[in-house]
């Protein structure tokens, strides 16, 4: 197999079980639903896992955690946000402090 | 409250967001090997960008097929029950199921999620809009400028995690959700030296268990 079709290979599935994995949350029936503890999950788990993908994107470098300007970003992005700024605003304050504190 | 326009303003500032980092999705995937329309077929089908970074990062270093495929797709798992979420949240039927699969990801599950009362449905189909466009066409940019914009250099990568730490904010609204956001940072913490990239993530899920106790 060349290089080329393997490449092409991993594209094309991982667009396949990605997209299953989407639309059978979509396909489950209501009823499943109707369990307040089901439900309460389902609530929560978003809250679970963007907290988590927060700390992997700013404290993670592959398996160590570090401390450094992406860190400083995110403190600048929550101070915006307590002061009620618009999302994109909190966005480019963290990406601002980052680059800033780079080109020190 | 805010009203339909702060949603719609929102929609397009994730999107511009997110484009931001699509730009250097598209240089990450030029820099791991994948041509131009590789890197756009993935922002294109896979639609999901943790997915999609952990795909080019495990091929760029030299991973095979298998094992690329299997932490994307790991990855990917978060939209299964964002999905759950989304069926009891919008009440879709028929064919509009199948789009808006395609468009359940972080960003427009936390929109809906976080909007206010009867705006859910204006949230996701803006923000996944916005953001279907945005990062398709930053993922070409990226990946045709790949080496000539230093994205490092201006920050980009500390925009993502504000951006998700922004989606997360409005869904912290009682004692519970914060115990578990709380809890989901700890967990991820504590386990990305142990684990392979793309698992503390998942782990950071079972922190829901925080939040159902009495």
């Amino acid at each position: 197999m060349s290089g080329l079709s393997a490449t092409w290979l991993a594209v094309l599935g991982t667009a396949a079980l990605c997209f299953a994995l989407k639309l059978a949350g979509w396909l489950v029936p209501p009823r499943a639903l109707e369990d307040p503890r089901v439900r309460r999950a389902t609530v929560l788990l978003p809250v679970a896992l963007l907290a988590g993908l927060v700390v992997v994107q700013v404290f993670a470098a592959r398996r160590t955690l570090v401390l450094d300007a992406r860190a400083a970003g995110l403190a600048a992005g929550a101070l915006a946000l307590l002061l009620r700024a618009p999302f994109l605003v909190v966005v480019v304050v963290a990406a601002a402090t980052a680059a800033v504190l780079r080109g020190l | 409250m805010p009203g339909r326009g702060a949603v719609l303003r929102d929609a397009l500032g994730i999107g511009l967001a997110v484009g931001a980092y699509g730009v250097s999705f598209g240089a990450a995937a030029a820099t791991a090997g994948l041509s131009t329309l590789q890197a756009c077929a993935l922002s294109l089908l896979v639609f999901t960008g943790a997915s999609q970074f952990a795909l080019v990062g495990v091929l760029g270093a030299g991973g095979g097929v298998g094992a690329a495929v299997a932490g994307a797709v790991l990855l990917g798992t978060r939209n299964l029950p964002y999905a759950v979420r989304l069926t009891d949240l919008l009440r879709l039927t028929g064919p509009r199921r199948v789009l808006a699969a395609h468009l359940t990801i972080d960003e427009t599950t936390a929109m809906a999620t976080g909007a206010p009362p009867g705006l859910s449905g204006l949230a996701f189909w803006a923000t996944g809009a916005s953001v279907y466009v945005l990062w398709n066409l930053a993922t070409l940019l990226g990946a045709l400028g790949a080496g000539v914009v230093d994205t490092t250099a201006l920050g980009l990568d500390a925009a993502v995690g504000a951006a998700f730490l922004g989606l997360l904010a409005p869904q912290v609204r009682d004692r519970p959700a914060l115990a578990v956001a709380l809890g989901g940072a700890l967990v991820a913490a504590l386990a990305i030296p142990l684990t392979p990239p793309g698992v503390p993530v998942l782990l950071a899920g079972l922190a829901v268990a925080a939040g159902l106790r009495r």
